[in-house]
């Protein structure tokens, strides 16, 4: 049977290097799958354990932080507290029975616009071999983002 | 146009050359006050720095650290970038210069193209890429590299055939075949001269075969292929086959120290840490464990911390082989075998695969005849004369140098140069500081924090960029049907003039309140959209960017439905997001116009002379009765010029400077606030009375010391001395012991440097012992001298001194560490043994006396860095902020270091630090007010248990722990990273701009309907 599965694929990239990464692979037109979808933070450091958490949750097959090179951090250290994080949200989301792999860490610099879309790629792949997320229910009650902040 | 007091000098300064010297001098002084033209040959600014892969010692991408750099130059107010430009002649004196530009035709015009691509995509010639070291090809509309600024491109008519394609397809209309070249006038004040430096061409040296095999490539080549953007796109391969090299040599010292074959007696400073570097990230990139062999003749690793930097390259595997190279001969196909004299004389070979010759710089030709159309003169190497003391000053008052035409330099060395420039220039200008700089009026702002949201969403077609895949009808139509848009619409050129001031206009016709834009990127796009923001009254972080161009329609060219339905979903995102942004308010403080500088050397002196021409007050604070420093023990620079006159010059500028205050034996007491505003207590005099100074800046110029030998029976015998103590004896010979008189004298060099305890060079112990010994060849060229050494550091021009000291007959013995030689004393004697090299045996000679090359270590500064919270290596010397581009910044800001308190160095090197550290400072008094908070982080102390994580967790120690008990984050001082909000278990703290319900709310955005 022909696999129609198309993942949904969060990427967390700091503003420094890894979106500067994936604006050079625009600029030299490198090809990638369009299951991804950037989110820019200001240094990885700025991910928590909670935004993986709520992307998984909310139907996100896979989810991946990419920050700079370890030791290029502009933050110093964001980058290795990022690694950390994401280390522990994958022994997390193991326990309730989601494949670790589903969530990642990668290292672009700025002039590494083929390896951010190299790792487009080929985290594109792993999920779509690791196949849908199980979603995770939202409880009848429980608030969209936007209903929180109003409230 | 000039509004300056009649008379008066001119307040704007034209910098020639925009590489990272050029750009560094620009920004330093457009933020000190002074309208900047910066004039550049090239189409971009950037310099050599920009084709660089990684830089040592931190081995930090360049590309990654430089444009940040690019992209303030390029959107300064007061910045004004001439590309293509060349400075014809300069006439009138320092204060009141006219200079006459000639611009050559880009063909292309800047304030149209839109950078889209368009033409080069339908460009049907190809040449060669300059940028890429001729690896591979480009169009004759090109843009130098992706990241250029400015961003536009350029049609390079010496190969266009004129075809008129690019013409017909640029939407933008941009395209003037029949542009002309223009004059200009420009009246400036002062001239700073960044042109740079070219690498040596090898074409020439037919031993090394650079012509004839592909596989002998250029350091600056090498830089190119191991880059990730790079004409291999950052794979390592060799020309030749494109095979993955398996073993590489890097040849040193071609085009340098050698009047074989080029012109260049001198050491290009560079090279040695550079092929190191280059070895470390080949290893790094290389699939198997790749063999790196470094040919060299003396290793030069002596800037700050590059000596371990050398040590980590042995530990890696890197091969280093002293020698002499004779010859580079084909082997196979297109192996390479190396013919090389060892150190013992033995001539030896070996095959590589591919070998890289580590260049030198050297002035162009084109730059020596700008030198001579300014009139400025040239030293024999054809680098810019410069007084030893006045390092940035050129023959031509009012005209300054920085970079590589002062002289052969690396990065950091350039950028303080650069500063350092503009500090004089700065202090020249002083009286005419901010009369011709521009400032932007926005309409007062409209409050809209009680509004519902109301979006306008603007997406782009970039031409065909973004329309010619994306159907942007359809994105624009969904954008409609999404939460709180009230307004959308499509343009051909969002970013173009005339939509930024329609949009300014819709803006406010329909109380929008909240704008995206879907186009290209906000890292260099978001400045401009928020320019509009501010335009249109609203506050500029009611904005967000859906990048639909180069993360959507670029990388998904050939899926145009897929591409659309991403563009909508990037545009959902950034709308949900838009929704939940917040006004935020850069709240302005006052700065205290005035400055601590401790330390009274001549780094701290300098410094405060010029921050006082500046026109600022300077407390000048010092732990000894005297002014000085380490430099009142040195009596001659290896230049020959007396150090007593010059000191005492300063000195006396000082005493007499009616805005400097100084303060001797008098120490730090306390030091409290934060930048911009410092309260300091010193106690000074002999009665130990104290002083409060209110200070915005604080620059740290504490010093070094030469250390008192425990090696070599130093103590046991007067006859074994230091440097600084035959300085002394030569300068003052005493009547019993006249070192004129001595028969044979043992230098050794590296005492206590470059081994366990300090593993760090000391940079200046080299030319110390050639200085001395010149000295007493010159007093007795009888006398026997011997310099024991481990790698002769005579960089750039000190090499001349060193081939000096070797025609005079002083003879150089190189011992290794596991041979070290011995001092040994019998009664009154004095011998030394030693291994010599070329006879390989050990050999005993009696000494009249042995001076020992003491290392230089940082003065005992534990009090005063743990006052200012501010950082020291292992061996107690300051950390920058940055090695590369901040170097006399500590990264807490309002701070800054010079001197021999950074790293040992000479004297001029100190002034030009000092002059740097007096050009940042100034440049952050100048502004006169602060903008503080923006998007940093803030605590709430409802939620806040005091667990200390984010005490914790903060990079820079920001939060502390309040008298409520609660946490608290000085707006002034976070650097907005968003570690300590990840971090908070109580999520008690909000990161400003990215909030979590932001975050989440595109989170939610993405994921709706799945």
């Amino acid at each position: 049977m022909e696999c129609t599965f198309e993942p949904v694929i969060l990427c967390f990239c700091c503003q420094w290097c890894s979106y500067a990464a994936a604006d050079l692979a625009g600029s030299m037109r490198l090809q990638y799958p369009t299951n991804v979808k950037i989110l820019k933070v200001p240094c990885t450091g700025r991910v928590d354990v909670i935004s993986l958490l709520k992307a998984l949750e909310e139907g996100a097959d896979g989810v991946f932080v990419s920050g700079c090179l370890i030791g290029d951090c502009h933050y110093v250290l964001g980058n290795q507290r990022a690694t950390k994080r994401v280390a522990y949200v994958k022994k997390l989301v193991e326990t309730i029975g989601l494949n670790p792999e589903r969530v990642e860490m990668f290292y672009n610099s700025s002039a590494m616009g083929p390896q951010f879309a190299q790792c487009c790629r080929d985290f594109t792949d792993r999920i779509r071999n690791l196949g849908p997320v199980c979603k995770i229910e939202k409880t009848a009650t429980g608030p969209t983002p936007e209903q929180r902040a109003s409230a | 146009m000039s509004n300056s007091k009649a008379g008066s000098s001119k307040g704007s300064v034209l910098v020639v050359g925009a590489g990272v010297a050029g750009m560094q001098a620009s920004l330093d002084l457009a933020n000190s006050g002074y309208y900047v033209h910066l004039a550049d040959k090239s189409p971009t600014i950037g310099g050599i720095m920009a084709q660089l892969d990684k830089t040592f010692p931190t081995n930090d991408c360049a590309m990654c650290i430089i444009s940040p750099k690019l992209v303030e130059v390029g959107r300064h107010l007061n910045i004004n970038i001439l590309c293509n430009s060349e400075v014809q002649s300069l006439e009138g004196e320092a204060g009141n210069f006219t200079a006459t530009l000639k611009t050559h035709p880009r063909y292309i015009d800047l304030a149209s193209c839109t950078a889209c691509g368009q033409c080069r995509s339908v460009c049907p010639v190809t040449a060669v890429n300059e940028f890429n070291q001729k690896l591979d090809l480009r169009e004759a509309a090109y843009m130098r590299y992706p990241q250029a600024i400015p961003g536009g491109f350029a049609i390079d008519r010496g190969i266009c055939i004129g075809c008129g394609m690019c013409e017909k397809v640029c939407l933008a209309g941009a395209v003037h075949y029949d542009d002309q070249p223009r004059m200009t006038e420009i009246e400036v004040g002062a001239v700073i001269l960044a042109p740079g430096n070219e690498v040596f061409d090898p074409s020439g040296l037919d031993t090394l075969n650079y012509a004839k095999f592909p596989n002998v490539v250029t350091s600056i080549e090498f830089e190119r292929i191991l880059s990730a953007s790079g004409p291999y796109r950052g794979s390592l391969m060799r020309p030749y086959d494109r095979q993955e090299p398996e073993k590489i040599a890097w040849i040193q010292c071609v085009g340098s120290r050698s009047t074989n074959g080029c012109a260049n007696s001198y050491c290009s400073a560079v090279c040695c840490i550079y092929a190191i570097k280059e070895a470390v990230i080949a290893k790094e990139h290389a699939h198997h464990d790749l063999d790196c062999s470094i040919f060299f003749m003396d290793m030069r690793t002596y800037g700050k911390e590059f000596e371990q930097y050398y040590n980590r390259a042995k530990e890696l595997g890197v091969k280093f082989i002293r020698s002499r190279v004779h010859t580079i001969e084909a082997e196979g196909e297109a192996d390479l075998k190396i013919r090389y004299t060892a150190e013992d004389g033995e001539l030896r070979e070996d095959v590589f695969d591919m070998a890289v010759l580590s260049t030198g710089f050297e002035v162009g030709l084109e730059t020596v005849a700008l030198a001579d159309r300014l009139g400025i003169d040239l030293n024999k190497h054809n680098y810019a004369a410069t007084d030893v003391f006045m390092p940035v000053s050129t023959s031509r008052p009012g005209v300054y140098v920085c970079g590589t035409l002062q002289g052969p330099k690396d990065i950091p060395q350039s950028v303080m140069e650069a500063s350092g420039a503009a500090a004089a220039g700065g202090a020249l200008l002083a009286e005419s500081r901010w009369t011709q700089t521009r400032t932007r009026e926005y309409p007062p702002k409209r409050d809209v924090s009680s509004e519902p949201a109301k979006i306008g969403v603007f997406v782009c077609n970039c031409g065909i960029n973004i329309g010619g895949i994306v159907d942007v009808a359809a994105v624009r139509e969904y954008a409609r049907t999404l939460p709180n848009v009230i307004h959308v619409e499509d343009n051909l050129f969002t970013c173009s003039q005339d939509t930024q001031v329609r949009m300014a206009e819709v803006i406010r016709q329909k109380g929008i309140n909240r704008m995206v834009v879907a186009a290209c990127t906000p890292l260099t796009h978001e400045p401009l959209f928020r320019e509009t923001l501010l335009e249109a009254g609203l506050n500029k972080y009611l904005f967000d960017m859906a990048n639909i161009r180069n993360q959507d329609s670029w990388v998904h060219m050939h899926e145009r439905a897929k591409a659309t339905e991403k563009a909508k979903v990037l545009v959902r995102m950034s709308v949900a997001r838009a929704a939940m942004l917040k006004q935020l308010e850069d709240r302005k403080v006052g700065i205290t116009q005035s400055a601590l500088v401790v330390g009274g050397g001549v780094a701290g002196l300098n410094a405060a002379l010029n921050l006082a021409g500046q026109g600022f007050k300077a407390f000048l604070v010092e732990k000894e009765t005297r002014l000085g420093g380490l430099a009142e023990k040195i009596s001659r620079t290896i230049e020959g010029t007396n150090v007593k006159p010059y000191i005492d010059g300063l000195v006396e500028q000082v005493r007499t400077n009616g805005s400097i205050e100084v303060l001797t034996q008098a120490s730090l007491t306390s030091f409290k606030g934060y930048k911009g505003n410092f309260t300091s207590t010193v106690e000074a005099g002999p009665d130990k009375a104290e002083h409060t100074i209110e200070h915005g800046v604080a620059i740290l110029a504490t010093g070094a010391h030469e250390h008192k030998p425990v090696e070599y029976g130093y103590g046991t015998n007067e006859r074994i001395m230091t440097q600084l103590e035959l300085d002394e004896m030569i300068e003052h010979p005493p009547a019993e012991k006249d070192p004129g008189k001595w028969k044979r004298v043992v230098m050794i060099q590296c005492v206590g440097s470059r081994n366990k305890q300090n593993p760090d060079c000391s940079r200046i112990c080299c030319q110390s012992a050639v200085k001395h010994a010149l000295q007493l060849k010159e007093t007795n060229p009888e006398m026997e001298i011997y310099i024991l050494y481990r790698d002769m550091r005579m960089y750039g021009m000190l090499e001349d001194y060193y081939m000096e000291a070797r025609r005079n007959g002083i003879v150089f013995a190189r011992f290794d560490t596991d041979k070290e030689p011995e001092v040994r004393t019998n009664g009154t004697g004095l011998a030394v043994v030693f291994s010599d090299h070329v006879l390989q045996r050990w050999v005993k000679i009696a000494a009249d006396a042995v001076v020992l090359s003491a290392a230089t270590r940082a003065n005992d500064t534990d009090a005063i860095a743990s006052q200012l919270k501010v950082p020291r290596n292992a061996n107690g010397f300051f950390i920058e902020a940055h090695a590369k581009l901040r170097p006399v910044d500590f990264a807490s800001e309002g701070i800054f270091l010079c001197g021999t308190a950074h790293s040992p160095k000479l004297i001029g090197e100190s002034v030009t630090q000092a002059l740097a550290a007096a050009s940042r400072a100034g440049s952050f008094l100048a502004g006169k007010t602060l903008s503080v908070g923006g998007a940093v982080a803030h605590v709430d102390g409802q939620r806040c248990a005091a667990c200390l994580v984010c005490v914790r967790s903060c990079p820079y120690n920001i939060p502390k722990i309040n008298e409520e008990q609660v946490s608290e984050i000085n707006e002034a001082l976070c650097q907005g990273c968003g570690t300590c909000v990840s971090e908070c278990p109580a999520k008690a703290i909000e990161l400003s701009h990215y909030e979590h319900n932001q975050i989440l709310a595109s989170i939610h955005a993405l994921l709706a309907g799945h």
